[in-house]
């Protein structure tokens, strides 16, 4: 009975983590950018603002839904939802402890990299469907870039693969086991997290890369127009794409659930890892300031496509060389 | 009963690629109300149309209809993010008019108050520009709030002072309203020491960061030509070259007793006018240290002891008055007929000059850096319209 149930009952629990995850991480990247700039932060809802999330969320769903006359309205309602799901999709195939996951594919890599990728059209149906010329700017904004920083993303994110020899993260995360992390090894380790720290910093479109939603000069980009649950889904689906990114970082580099302690710490060692990952780009994001688009593809094209490509060639002969592993 | 048209707009492409897109009047980079029509091929901005005038107030009718001791308030109103500079340009073009001598004392307080007012001002300019550029949710917001709050503290220091922390209403014709409390003197080092600290902070935060370079340097190139042909003045000018500046040119209430240099650079582009205001921070704080050192002994009004607000009598005569603002120069045209009130007053904001030269410079490039553009102009819609 229980065999039978596992693959609906895997999918709910992890989804609902995941939603309980990306709520409260909001509290963490504003409390811990309220650090930086010497302020304090959500504080009044609960204990140090603890409840902040949650209200949030109230306000969000209590908010009147407001669609544009001229509106493309299928494509307006619908690009919240194809927005979301590929950002849900990612977490299908990350293992959380050994065995702890929903579908553990021997493609779990190529899986992720390509369904991540996909959110790209959900974002362009908000873009367009809104009928409004700042959205249509973003879109296009997202086009370029989303383009220009998955082929980056993917060669750093290959890099791991080819010093572990396969693409199923599972056994990624096995090659890491007794702290030969792929991030300490030598020089190819360091190279690749830091390619990988800067292509996801883009394809998550956060600062200094966030040009599509540059509030200072598309307003909010593709998701002005939408207000209440849309808006909260589109949010939604950023905050679990940068999860699910922090969680394949810190499964692809920093040994994924490997720490001290007994074998049921395993998935909390994970998820600090990831939260580690999280707060690593959400600094970069609160220190720098915005880069033009024009620089942006300049600096994917020009500095960081041959460099991953590169990185990953020597990688492949280092491994031909050594064999795989550290 | 009326219905709503659901008729769509049919773009129209024929022969066109260009997209007319409105930034402004409400906009979150729009420093005020500011509306810029541009024309764009794809991310390039060919054409911008400015519309101003959207907080327009008739100040100018204003003055008329008030006397000289209570306009000096409301003059503060014109450029609300360096008050004291627009009050002062109204009560020298007063004085000027009356041959009215002020004590040395006042001078002095003038000079402290204007140039703190400077230095909150272009911290104010800082933040702004780089929530402009780094995003309300980016690396922008956090220079912005570290500057928010150093000016807080200047902000305390006038508070003190006057018992305002916005529209002073400071300056009166023969001198200033009040003199500096107990302890004034002591807090008033306390925080320029701090800010000068600080502002090291922020340079290397900003120079050292590859990023904030490439969206300044050679963004919003203005020619020294161009700079002189538009007539913009302050930092602007200042950064394409021309050293000029009225405190050094036309030295007024004891300028000339201060040591200061006058930042120039060549470039023209963002950074260059990035750089003039980053020196300007400095060397106001160095005023400011120099007259709290030599502030002289006396009174602080040659005319005191107001009874009613229509006693200053200014007699006939018209002057023209400037001052160099935060933003530039800010002058005064004030016409007297011997009453109480002003014939005809006229303004000549700096932002205003100032916000004359975008049409010259933005074409050309892409939308990011249009805002980039318009932050380093500092333009204040208070003193644009009036």
């Amino acid at each position: 009975m229980m065999e039978a149930l596992t693959p609906f009952i895997a999918p709910f629990i992890v989804m609902n983590a995941v939603l309980g995850i990306v709520t409260y991480v909001t509290l963490l990247e504003r409390k811990f950018a309220a650090r930086m700039q010497s302020r304090i932060g959500p504080y009044r809802v609960g204990p140090h603002g603890l409840l902040q999330p949650i209200a949030d969320a109230i306000k969000l769903m209590m908010k009147e839904d407001v669609v544009p006359t001229a509106a493309d309205r299928p494509i307006y309602n619908l690009a919240p939802i194809v927005f979301v799901l590929p950002c849900m999709f990612i977490f299908a195939t990350i293992p959380f402890a050994p065995g702890l996951g929903v579908a553990d594919l021997n493609i779990g890599v190529l899986f992720f990299l390509a369904v991540s990728s996909m959110e790209i059209v959900g974002l362009f149906m908000a873009g367009w469907g809104s009928n409004n010329k700042y959205a249509l700017l973003s879109a296009m904004r997202a086009v370029n870039q989303v383009i220009s920083y998955d082929l980056p993303f993917i060669f750093a994110a290959l890099t791991p693969v080819l010093l572990a020899g396969s693409l199923k993260l599972s056994d990624i995360a096995a090659a890491q086991a007794g702290g030969a992390w792929f991030i300490f090894y030598p020089v190819i380790g360091q190279l690749a997290f830091i390619a990988f720290i800067v292509s996801t910093v883009a394809a998550e479109n956060r600062a200094p890369f966030d040009i599509l939603e540059a509030e200072s000069e598309l307003v909010a980009g593709f998701r002005v127009e939408y207000s209440g649950m849309k808006f909260a889904l589109i949010q939604l689906g950023e905050y679990a794409h940068i999860i699910g990114s922090s969680f394949l970082g810190a499964l692809l580099f920093l040994g994924a659930w490997a720490g001290p302690g007994p074998e049921w710490l395993d998935p909390i060692w994970f998820l600090t890892k990831a939260m580690f990952m999280f707060l690593v780009v959400t600094w970069v994001r609160w220190s720098f300031v915005r880069i033009r688009v024009d620089q942006i593809l300049a600096l994917s094209w020009k500095a960081l496509l041959p460099f991953t490509l590169l990185l990953l060639i020597a990688t492949a002969i280092v491994v031909v060389w050594r064999g795989p592993g550290v | 009963m009326t219905t709503v048209s659901t008729t769509r707009q049919e773009l129209d492409y024929a022969g066109s690629e260009r997209l007319t897109m409105n930034m402004g009047p409400q906009h979150p980079s729009a420093h005020g109300v500011f509306r810029a029509i541009l024309q764009l091929e794809g991310e390039t901005v060919v054409g911008v149309d400015a519309v101003i005038g959207y907080l327009h107030r008739c100040h100018e009718k204003l003055a008329e209809t008030l006397t000289y001791a209570q306009y000096p308030s409301i003059a503060s109103k014109t450029d609300y993010v360096a008050a004291m500079t627009s009050e002062f340009a109204y009560v020298m073009a007063a004085e000027t008019i009356g041959k009215i001598e002020v004590p040395k004392r006042a001078q002095y307080l003038r000079v402290i108050t204007s140039e703190l007012q400077r230095v909150a001002s272009h911290l104010l300019w800082l933040g702004t520009w780089c929530l402009d550029m780094g995003g309300a949710l980016g690396g922008g917001a956090t220079i912005f709030l570290y500057c928010i709050r150093e000016r807080e503290d200047i902000l305390d220091l006038f508070e003190s002072l006057v018992g305002a922390r916005l529209l002073y209403g400071f300056y009166q014709v023969g001198g200033v309203r009040y003199d500096i409390p107990d302890g004034w003197a002591t807090k008033c080092r306390e925080t320029v020491d701090l800010i000068d600290q600080r502002i090291n902070e922020y340079q290397r935060m900003l120079e050292e960061n590859p990023f904030f370079l490439v969206r300044t340097q050679g963004v919003g190139v203005i020619s020294r030509e161009l700079a002189e042909d538009v007539g913009i003045s302050g930092p602007l000018l200042r950064g394409s070259g021309v050293a000029y500046d009225l405190r050094r040119a036309t030295p007024y209430s004891s300028y000339e007793d201060f040591e200061f240099n006058i930042p120039v650079e060549t470039a023209g582009d963002c950074f260059a006018r990035y750089r003039v205001r980053m020196v300007e921070f400095r060397e106001s704080l160095r005023i400011v240290r120099q007259a709290l050192d030599k502030l002289p002994e006396g009174p602080i009004s040659s005319r005191p002891g107001l009874k009613s607000v229509a006693q200053t009598r200014i007699p006939k005569g018209e002057t023209y008055a400037r001052i160099e603002g935060a933003r530039g120069e800010v002058g005064c045209y004030l016409i007297a007929d011997g009453s109480a009130k002003p014939y005809r007053m006229k303004w000549r904001g700096a932002s205003f000059s100032n916000l004359a030269v975008l049409p010259h410079v933005i074409p050309g490039h892409k939308v990011a850096d249009v805002v980039a553009i318009m932050g380093s102009v500092d333009p204040v819609f208070g003193e644009v319209d009036r």
